[in-house]
């Protein structure tokens, strides 16, 4: 996928200002943040469970070489094939020559952020095959050509008005006069439409929620039954995963999944998760003959030993976002590319360089819900942090904004020089701003002042009134 | 140099060692071996067999499936046909050939069609599956697949019902596990947890049931307990 991230202050300012956009994430509140919240409350074990699953997933990534490799061994023993790529362009590639080996024409794919990462639509269908996408938000923003905007509800950016107008542009040979006037029948119609895709495709792309190294498996969690489909229909079940996604056993990956659903989608438990091991055996009724894992790096094993190794814990919940303030008045197109949101400003970064995307770790307001409701506890305000300050070493920063912090840096660490500087600037301010006490405009803050007044500092600076507090107290 | 190695160096380079020592890689390969369990919630473990199968037909009902519960395996066909016929959808049935349902005697409901084996492409008829356990915790199914027990038929038809025995309710999805590892040494191709119908919140966030998968899940419960 295309990395627009740099342009992220155009596009927040855009989101803003799109009205359909602004009523879509309204929603976000009354449905995913409450649910979540009713499903914790009902589960006393919560917090340990998610130390549990911290401490599960911090054991696998200090040994992840050994379990990626115990894993492949399980994998090829139960007949699968483990196909190891460093880069987008590799995995492309892997799943090409898998569907030309098979004479694939049209591959159905469940929903996976790997495949966002990879772009592995664009590049099959430029290379003649025709990858269908089958989770419902997923195939809605596919025949939109839009970007998905949230990592689990990728149209939720969409209001069903527009839905209704793409599917009678795209489905052209249904009768025009049908009603699409509710949620239902757009459902009705998606699940007619793509019944036929998973009885014809040649290949089913499913991602993975986990790797077992136990068994050799992968896990898919779903809400629709559509990767399920698309794993069991055709000749061929291809897995897209990057390597974080593994874990030890069964019984670690169920520590994990009692977390996701709930942090997710406020669910006990998603509707379908599936163990998948390995391609048929000799003696099943049905199933794919052959599987594939495309085994993705694409700079995570960077990211290993570092400041953001702890970001590898994520198990794509979207939890951070459902709880963002910024996430919640932009919208996920506004991040630019595949991770939006909290989780987003933090891995975007790391995957694509911190050139192209050194606006998503401003895009916070610092409040820490996202670190409270993450269930992997990652310190995300903490990295966004590292992040802001790689920028600043690295020059990224606004001039003015570089020159203001390295004058208020020097004055700040010199406190004969900042106290009677903040004492003078305080009284002068209040002064300034007269009986309203507030700023409507000031030079060279314009950014600021244009959408909110900036209040007048009252009284005297802290350290003043600490000093006088302190010098009472003494005396008393 | 291929990836497989690039990557492996790769990551033990930013972790700063070579190979895992040979002490921590025992460690590892015993940890899969003993797959211990994490901790579990006492929801369900607490309870006993009885107050188990109360907690998972709660919370599958809470998902909006729908529970039946009959006493003996012989009134499961009735259950079945008096379940299609109250929603009437076609009295036609496409049951797995497993040796789990050979106790369901279909002659006893002549006017239900019944066939054996995997669903078809455009069927309208509903499926009819056994299951290996049912996790009480979350009002989850477990299936298997296997010669005797397509897959296809668990998503393929707008109407999926599933005979569930009571022994076979379990407390936590751990459970499930052992009892898979106790039938045999590997792992099936396919295992299916199923927590109600086929659902979708993608548009507008308002939940639909049935968007790919089956519209209606319905449990068959025969609560005498024997298989």
């Amino acid at each position: 996928m295309k990395v627009t991230s740099a342009a992220f202050k155009d596009n927040a300012r855009a989101a803003l200002g799109d009205a359909n956009l602004q009523r879509a994430l309204h929603n976000l509140r009354g449905g995913f943040v409450a649910r979540r919240a009713e499903r914790v409350a009902n589960l006393p074990e919560w917090d340990e469970l998610r130390d549990e699953a911290i401490a599960i997933k911090q054991h696998t990534l200090k040994r992840l070489d050994w379990y990626l490799d115990a894993w492949e061994k399980k994998v090829v023993a139960a007949g699968g094939h483990v196909h190891w790529c460093r880069n987008a362009a590799e995995a492309n590639q892997a799943v090409l020559a898998i569907c030309r080996t098979l004479g694939a024409k049209t591959v159905t794919k469940g929903k996976s952020m790997i495949g966002e990462e990879m772009g592995v639509n664009d590049y099959l269908e430029q290379n003649g095959i025709t990858p269908v996408e089958t989770d419902l938000g997923e195939y809605i923003i596919q025949i939109m050509h839009e970007p998905p905007s949230h990592i689990i509800a990728p149209a939720i950016h969409l209001l069903k008005e527009q839905i209704a107008q793409s599917f009678r542009e795209t489905h052209g040979t249904l009768d025009p006069a049908r009603l699409l006037a509710d949620s239902r029948q757009l459902c009705d119609e998606a699940r007619a439409v793509l019944r036929q895709k998973f009885l014809t495709a040649d290949v089913g792309i499913t991602g993975a929620n986990f790797l077992i190294a136990e068994t050799g498996s992968s896990i898919i969690v779903t809400n629709e039954g559509n990767g399920d489909l698309t794993q069991t229909l055709p000749k061929a079940h291809i897995v897209l995963a990057s390597l974080e996604k593994v874990v030890p056993t069964l019984e670690d990956a169920a520590t994990i999944l009692r977390l996701l659903a709930r942090s997710a989608t406020g669910q006990e438990f998603s509707t379908y998760t599936t163990i998948s091991t390995g391609p048929r055996r000799a003696s099943d009724a049905d199933g794919p003959g052959e599987y594939h894992v495309v085994l993705l790096d694409n700079g995570r094993s960077a990211m290993l030993g570092g400041e953001f190794e702890d970001m590898l814990r994520c198990i794509r919940c979207a939890a951070c976002l459902n709880h963002c303030p910024v996430y919640e008045a932009v919208g996920g197109k506004a991040y630019g590319w595949v991770y939006p949101g909290p989780m987003g400003a933090v891995l975007t970064p790391s995957l694509v360089g911190l050139g192209s995307a050194h606006d998503l770790p401003n895009a916070s307001t610092f409040c820490g819900k996202c670190e409270s409701v993450c269930p992997m506890k990652i310190p995300l305000p903490k990295m966004m942090r590292h992040w802001r300050e790689r920028e600043f070493a690295r020059h990224m920063t606004p001039r003015a904004a570089r020159y203001a912090l390295a004058a208020w840096g020097f004055a700040a660490t010199r406190p004969a020089l900042y106290r009677p500087l903040a004492n003078l600037a305080a009284r002068a301010l209040a002064w300034l701003g007269g009986s309203r006490g507030r700023f409507r405009a000031l030079p060279l803050a314009g950014g600021w002042t244009r959408t909110r007044d900036l209040p007048a500092p009252q009284g005297a600076t802290f350290m003043s009134q600490w000093q006088a507090r302190r010098g009472r107290e003494w005396r008393a | 140099m291929n990836s497989r190695e690039e990557i492996l160096g790769a990551i033990r380079r930013s972790l700063g060692r070579g190979e895992l020592p040979a002490d921590a890689r025992a460690e590892c390969a015993a940890r899969l071996d003993r797959h211990d369990e994490n901790l579990v919630p006492e929801r369900a473990r607490s309870l006993s067999p009885r107050e188990r199968v109360e907690l998972f037909v709660k919370m599958a009902e809470a998902v909006n499936a729908t529970v039946a519960r009959v006493k003996s395996a012989k009134d499961a066909p009735g259950a079945v046909a008096d379940y299609l016929a109250g929603l009437n959808l076609p009295p036609a049935v496409v049951a797995a050939p497993d040796p789990a349902l050979d106790d369901l005697d279909w002659s006893a409901k002549p006017l239900l069609e019944v066939r054996q084996g995997a669903v078809g492409d455009n069927d309208p008829a509903a499926a009819v599956t056994p299951c290996f356990a049912a996790v009480a915790e979350t009002g989850t199914l477990m299936l298997l697949s296997g010669g005797t027990r397509p897959t296809r038929n668990n998503f393929l038809p707008d109407t999926h019902i599933v005979v569930l025995r009571r022994d076979q309710v379990v407390a936590a999805y751990e459970d499930g596990f052992a009892r898979l590892r106790a039938a045999g040494p590997d792992m099936p191709r396919t295992v299916n947890f199923i927590t109600g119908p086929s659902r979708t919140a993608d548009i507008e966030q308002k939940i639909e049931l049935g968007v790919h998968g089956p519209r209606r899940l319905h449990i068959v419960l025969i609560d005498d307990g024997a298989r």
